[in-house]
């Protein structure tokens, strides 16, 4: 080559080199998957076993069961005999139309994904908001986390654990747990410095700050955080399948590779039903729970 | 009561990354803003030597960002310092581990805030029994206090309002009914009432008087508003730029201000309503201690003066003039000094605020007698005296 071609040409890696490098980690990353993957595997086990257990659950109870449990739980969290229909009805619709098992997978999932994102999301949060470099270390892996395709992160968790509900598990909570962590950061640090100032000029510990001050006084933006962690899940779904994860996804998937409008259509459509449910419900508590603290409740 | 409770020494706080290496500057002498040009540190505090008696008010004044609320969060440790030393009872505060300081902040000292910093997710009674759930007191126990207190302070019925629900006075009620409530003997009021309207300020300011007279605490009070600090303070403490530029009695300050600054605060106050008499009064000279008329006489030629003060072994008798004392020898130069001869006069009480001695004193001819609460004579007013010191601020 001239000397001066870097002038007109990028001066990029040699292809062989590339190549090598590309060989090295797959391969690499293979031969920790073959020794590590069954250690790993092992270790999601109990949550596996709770998954299967929860679906089963969800698809042995009758259906106006369900639908009695859910629409009361909408109904105590938001006080609101409109949303409590609206349940009874969706639903109603969702099984009429044959698609009562995979919503029930679909849900059994997003519960469970919520449920870890939050159980893993809120202490990040908290992390966060104490400590400044804990931020600083955080905060570009979240940017990664919701800007890397889906698929990309897909591939290593599909090698390492195989197809099935635990991958599908892990790709929906790392694309759904941003939302929690920073809204449990932003609300913590967004407490007023008046409230806790006083909460420890009495002699508050670090511990009843956090209960007592900082996490009552963020509750409405961790919730706010919750209701985007469930609705990211939901928006999943369909990706998720592809890796094996049962529900309402599959029917799309099949839908889109063999152009069942109607099909894909309707279980779209029972998606949206989760999500608007879902949503309505945790902003309502969320609402409440915020007017009981702004103290505008007349009870 | 003259104990001291809290005690400064050489207190000084250097915001910003690395304060301890450029405490030397400060030691220099360099002042605040030259601090900061040359090294973005703040000086907030500089060489504060302060002792707090038990029982007394100790007000701080100063303009905003004089270092006031600095100061004051450095005795429950809000802030720390950058060097010297802070002792409660004796106690370093400075060598308190994270337990102790805990303890220490929940039953020695308790704070009221200038937002109030009310807990707006918890009714009314939970806020003032706050500092009692902090420590872990039974629920029950610390409702029934909390509930007492809200009484004293006047929000009885109160108790399941929220925060938001309430006027400023009341928030701020309830701040005060919340440090009271967990019986800690020291009270820190960051400006507690400087975001009130003035006359729900003067409510606070009697209401925190007349608590004061019951409770004994030991109250170290933050104003930038010279008539709060003379109203409350038994001391005041005047800082400028993070300094103690006076300290003293409100009538020291009052009436010899160190610095131009000081000056310039006092120059707006009114002397009538801050000063009483017996701050300004003179000695109670000119005293007759004669019996008959022709004695008096000659003990007032002695004066060089045309009036004296009739006193016996009973107290303060009245005023007599040379001219009656005149009229009186010249009838029977022999008889008894009585009631007779006297001037109808009413003495000034110590106690009372110039404003309401003004009349009297300027009418009379001769200086009035300040006489206390026993009948002895205390002291005498005149009217230059008071022209003196009233006119004082146009000069
Ligand atoms: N955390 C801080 N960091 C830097 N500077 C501060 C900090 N807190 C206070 N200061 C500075 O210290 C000075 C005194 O502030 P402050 O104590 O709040 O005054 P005051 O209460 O009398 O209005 C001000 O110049 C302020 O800017
Ligand atoms: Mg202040």
């Amino acid at each position: 080559m001239a000397e001066s071609s870097w002038l007109t040409e990028f001066p990029q890696l040699d292809r062989a080199d590339l190549r090598d490098i590309r060989k090295s980690l797959d391969a690499g990353y293979r031969e920790f998957s073959r020794e590590y993957g069954e250690f790993i595997e092992s270790f999601f086990d109990p949550l596996l076993t709770f998954l299967v257990w929860f679906e089963k659950l969800l698809l042995a109870t009758p259906w106006w069961l369900v639908i009695a449990v859910i629409a009361g739980l909408a109904y105590l969290a938001s006080r609101s005999w409109k949303l409590g229909l609206g349940v009874v009805i969706s639903f109603m619709l969702i099984g009429y139309f044959g698609m009562w098992d995979n919503t029930m997978r679909t849900m059994s999932i997003i519960l469970v994904c919520t449920l870890m994102a939050i159980a893993l999301g809120v202490p990040i949060g908290i992390a966060m908001a104490r400590s400044d470099r804990a931020q600083a270390f955080v905060t570009p892996v979240l940017d990664v986390m919701q800007t890397m395709p889906a698929f990309v992160y897909l591939i290593p968790v599909v090698m390492l654990l195989g197809i099935g509900k635990i991958p599908g598990v892990i790709a929906v909570i790392i694309y759904a747990i941003p939302p929690v962590i920073r809204l449990t950061n932003l609300g913590i640090r967004l407490v007023d410095k008046d409230v806790m100032e006083a909460a420890t000029a009495y002699g508050a510990s670090p511990f009843q700050r956090l209960t007592g001050v900082q996490l009552p006084l963020a509750m409405p933006t961790i919730m706010a955080g919750i209701n985007q962690t469930i609705m990211m899940s939901l928006s999943m779904v369909v990706i998720a399948s592809m890796i094996g994860v049962k529900g309402l996804g599959q029917p799309v998937l099949k839908s889109i590779t063999n152009q069942y409008f109607t099909l894909g259509l309707l279980n779209g459509l029972a998606i949206v039903a989760l999500a608007i449910i879902f949503d309505r419900v945790s902003q309502a508590y969320a609402k409440r729970a915020q007017e009981h603290m702004k103290g505008l409740e007349n009870g | 009561m003259a104990d001291v409770l809290i005690e400064i020494e050489s207190l000084y706080k250097l915001f910003g990354n690395n304060p301890a290496k450029y405490m030397p500057l400060v030691h220099e002498g360099k002042s605040k803003d030259e601090i900061l040009a040359e090294t973005g540190h703040t000086l907030g505090l500089k060489d504060i030597n302060l002792q707090i008696k038990r029982g007394e008010i100790f007000v701080i004044m100063g303009l905003s960002g004089s270092g006031k609320s600095t100061l004051i969060r450095h005795f429950n440790r809000l802030i720390d310092p950058t060097e010297g030393v802070i002792k409660v009872e004796g106690t370093d505060v400075m060598q308190f581990g994270a337990k102790e300081l805990q303890e220490f902040r929940r039953h020695k000292m308790s704070m009221v805030f200038q937002r109030f910093g009310l807990l707006p997710h918890k009714n009314v009674v939970d806020n003032v029994s706050y500092g009692l759930q902090i420590q872990g007191v039974d629920r029950a126990e610390a409702k029934a206090k909390a509930v007492e207190w809200l009484d004293t302070v006047g929000l009885a019925g109160y108790e399941d309002q929220y925060p938001s629900q309430l006027s400023g006075g009341q928030q701020q009620r309830v701040g005060l009914a919340r440090a009271l409530c967990t019986d800690a003997e020291i009270l820190l009021m960051d400006e507690a009432f400087s975001a009130l309207d003035p006359l729900i300020r003067s409510e606070m300011q009697d209401q925190l008087i007349k608590l004061q007279e019951t409770l004994h605490k030991t109250i170290v009070f933050i104003t930038h508003d010279l008539d709060e600090a003379l109203r409350l303070g038994d001391r005041i403490a005047i800082l400028k730029d993070g300094e103690v530029v006076q300290q003293g009695e409100p009538e020291d300050i009052l009436l010899n201000p160190a610095t131009e600054y000081v000056e310039a605060f006092v120059r707006d106050v009114n002397r009538a309503r801050a000063l009483t008499v017996e701050t300004v009064m003179k000695d109670p000279a000119y005293r007759i201690t004669a019996e008959t008329i022709e004695e008096a006489l000659k003990q007032m030629k002695g004066f060089k003066q045309d009036y004296g003060y009739v006193v016996n072994d009973e107290g303060f008798q009245g005023v007599v003039t040379e001219e009656a004392l005149k009229e009186a020898y010249a009838d029977d130069k022999a008889a008894d000094l009585t009631v007779d001869v006297m001037e109808s006069c009413d003495p000034l009480e110590p106690g009372a605020v110039l404003e309401s001695v003004i009349p009297c004193t300027l009418e009379s001819e001769y200086p009035l007698p300040v006489v206390d609460e026993d009948g002895n004579l205390t002291g005498r007013l005149s009217r230059g005296t008071l022209s003196d010191v009233l006119g004082e601020r146009s000069a």
